[in-house]
């Protein structure tokens, strides 16, 4: 039973980038044809080209059998969803070789191939062809995906008229029933709602106890504990950690505190560090009010950042926004943002500003930090971003009973608000400690 | 990397039973077609010329009544500018009847080379996200501009009938020069495709190219106004061919020559044939590049 479903041999992906930053990544006949005789000449005196090259995967060799379900963790831009773009075969690999035993069946995003105008029924052929199923197969299996996605009576209905959560569920029923031996899966959690989310990994979890093998990229570490027994640890293009989840985690853990963020970090990821180089982020730290540098809170703790930045082309004042990503999904929670000043600013200044968010009332769990600084007038162009940059931020429990009405399993919404319940008519002022009368209705505010 | 892959695969060496069933590796030069592939994605074609058939008729409020009315009316114009205004000879047939038939397959051969020619460009979202051999994108447009290509090919049968043009026994080849209009497009469109994912004004210059490339075809006026010592070079557009033949085998009298069918068949077949390995070429860009 321990046979080889994927074997992976030195894979390295290499990327060229335009010259110049914001140009467009595809070229034109009228430019190919000017630059021919410069190029010519170039090749002639023995100049290599002005294209810069960017290695996404450098050096990566794993093997997988049969039946194992490995999740690749890493930060953006560490080459997780380049090495699931090679081994799902959409783009080819520079260096290197992948083995493959068994039927594919990769799913990059939810609702691959759907088309609005066309209905439920028109849509599962169609993104079931595109996945690779046979139409026959796809008949065979047209009243599963019909069931698992709830959504019998819209079935001839165009799917731009489905709600987003319908067509959540029509699009990933469809691939949940493509019965690969190989599963490739890309944060296609990071889309739907919670319970969608939840249906989702129950799903993936089947095809894993039916022996078949999975293969899971996600930034959301919860999901990848819950689900993997291996994780493997990409970063820089490499593998720098290989074994039980676990102690990948905590090698990833490890790695992110110890992340030092200055002007350089990331510049050559466009991922998370876009932006005109006007403006850059010099340094990044999270304290708290004592000063230390910290990760993780409390809820209800101050939390202090301090940025620091340094102007290289004049900007019309200057702003930043601190914004904090769900860990789970990804979508940004909350943001606040501040004018640092309208004032011109010439090349050379560099500030420092400190912001503080105090009585952060969001339930446990981990928040990467979006950190975007601009012009104070928003500007397309001169701007920097860290996104995902820094170690998230870690908020824990701390001893607030006040706020204790979750369940550390579930992350059910994002914000702890306080809530007081009342047994009995609505009418009724007394509060008790402990449902007393659980057969009666009861109102939670 | 080359010491410790040789060690892993030395180490771990699998049953020589088990063979892989996707080996990925870098290509580079000139790819096989892999046409076994292709085939078990038949279905895949299929469904996605079904899509765009049924995107068609069903985005345009007009629907059918668009693919009979456009050349109709395209048919109208060129009746009166060159065979009314401009008195130009249609080989003794009515002159609508004799440019609709010249019309329908030149629609159907520039509907082929606009859409497939952008096809790539309007499905980059699937093949940025999912495998399937690319080739079935621009395959896709050449039949499902088929469905339009009927429908002409119907409202020309209403044409004969109303001017009492009765088919020959040479109406049987009629497939054969619309399998020769279906391989010259093809060909041409796998260049255009491949060349449009890789240099983004190509868009522009296709409705040029269309433009002058109709102009350059018996579409509006027949081939015998061509002096004879040119005819052997004017032959050497495709368009020509398959736009005579056709009327030809439909009407049953044209100007066109055993010479240039044969002339027609090899030059489809080489564009088809280098259109097909420059298309697998440079495929395996694709998703880098859209």
């Amino acid at each position: 039973m321990s046979e080889t479903a994927i074997r992976v041999e030195g894979l390295a992906k290499c990327y060229r980038i335009a010259r110049a930053l914001g140009k467009q990544p595809y070229r034109t006949l009228q430019e190919d044809v000017i630059a021919l005789p410069r190029n010519l000449w170039k090749r002639a005196l023995g100049r290599s080209d002005t294209m810069e090259t960017f290695w996404a995967l450098e050096d990566v060799s794993f093997e997988v059998t049969q039946g194992e379900v490995v999740g690749i963790i890493g930060r953006n831009g560490a080459g997780k969803s380049t090495l699931l773009k090679i081994l799902s075969r959409i783009t080819n690999p520079t260096r290197g070789r992948a083995d493959i035993y068994g039927r594919v069946g990769a799913l990059l995003e939810v609702g691959t191939g759907f088309h609005q105008e066309l209905t439920g029924r028109e849509n599962i052929f169609l993104s079931g062809a595109i996945l690779g199923m046979r139409k026959s197969e796809i008949a065979r299996q047209f009243d599963a995906i019909v069931d698992f996605a709830e959504v019998e009576q819209f079935i001839d209905t165009p799917a731009k008229r489905y709600s987003s959560g319908m067509y959540m569920r029509l699009a990933f029923a469809v691939a949940a029933h493509l019965e690969p031996e190989i599963l490739l899966v890309d944060e296609v959690l990071a889309v739907g709602d919670a319970a969608f989310q939840k249906k989702c990994l129950g799903k993936m979890e089947d095809v894993a106890v039916d022996g078949r093998t999975v293969f899971f990229v996600s930034h959301n570490t919860q999901a990848v504990r819950q689900l993997c027994g291996r994780g493997i640890l990409l970063e820089h293009g490499r593998v720098v950690a290989d074994g039980p989840t676990d102690s990948t985690l905590t090698v990833y853990n490890q790695r992110l505190r110890e992340m030092r963020v200055d002007a350089e970090t990331g510049v050559n990821n466009p991922e998370n560090r876009r932006g005109s180089g006007a403006i850059r982020f010099t340094g990044v730290s999270v304290e708290d009010l004592g000063g230390a540098e910290r990760y993780t809170f409390a809820m209800g703790d101050t939390i202090r950042l301090r940025l620091s930045f340094t102007v290289h082309a004049p900007m019309r004042g200057a702003a930043v926004v601190v914004a904090l990503r769900s860990g789970m999904s990804r979508e940004i929670v909350t943001s606040v943002r501040h004018v640092v000043t309208e004032r011109e600013l010439a090349p050379g200044v560099s500030s420092t500003v400190v912001i503080d968010l105090p009585n952060v009332y969001i339930r446990p769990g981990e928040y990467p930090l979006y950190l975007h600084l601009g012009e104070a007038i928003q500007s397309p162009k001169n701007y920097d971003v860290l996104d995902d940059m820094t170690p998230p931020l870690v908020i824990t429990a701390g001893g607030r009973a006040l706020h204790d009405n979750f369940d550390q399993t579930k992350p059910l919404g994002v914000f702890s608000i306080p809530s007081r319940m009342t047994i009995g008519e609505a009418s009724g002022q007394q509060e008790t400690e402990a449902p007393v009368a659980p057969q009666r209705p009861h109102i939670v505010r | 990397m080359t010491a410790s892959a040789t060690v892993a695969a030395a180490g771990r060496q699998p049953d020589p039973g088990r063979r892989p069933s996707v080996v990925i590796q870098p290509t580079s030069g000139w790819a096989a077609l892999n046409l076994r592939e292709l085939w078990t994605y038949r279905d895949l074609l299929l469904i996605l010329a079904g899509r765009d058939v049924k995107l068609r008729y069903k985005q345009t409020g007009l629907g059918v009544t668009w693919v009979i009315l456009q050349p109709l009316v395209a048919a109208l114009i060129f009746t009166i500018m060159f065979g009314r205004f401009a008195k130009l000879p249609s080989d003794g047939h009515p002159y609508i009847v004799f440019v609709f038939s010249g019309v329908v397959v030149w629609n159907y051969f520039a509907a082929v080379l606009q859409r497939a020619g952008n096809s790539l460009i309007t499905d980059a979202r699937l093949i940025t996200k999912v495998y399937f051999p690319r080739l079935a994108i621009p395959l896709a447009s050449v039949f499902s501009a088929l469905v339009d290509l009927a429908v002409a090919l119907g409202v020309l049968g209403v044409l004969m009938l109303v001017y009492g043009i009765m088919p020959t026994w040479r109406i049987l080849l009629l497939p054969f020069f619309i399998g020769l209009t279906a391989v010259t497009a093809t060909g041409v469109s796998l260049w255009l495709s491949a060349l449009n994912v890789r240099y983004r004004d190509f868009a522009h210059a296709m409705p040029f190219m269309l433009q002058v490339w109709m102009f350059a075809s018996p579409v509006a006026y027949a081939t015998s106004i061509v002096p004879e010592r040119w005819r052997l070079l004017y032959s050497l557009n495709p368009a020509v061919t398959f736009i005579e033949g056709m009327r030809w085998s439909v009407l049953g009298t044209s100007s066109i020559e055993p010479a240039m069918v044969v002339l027609t068949s090899i030059v489809a077949l080489v564009v088809f044939i280098g259109g097909a390995f420059f298309f697998r070429r440079v495929e395996q860009g694709f998703a880098d590049s859209v």
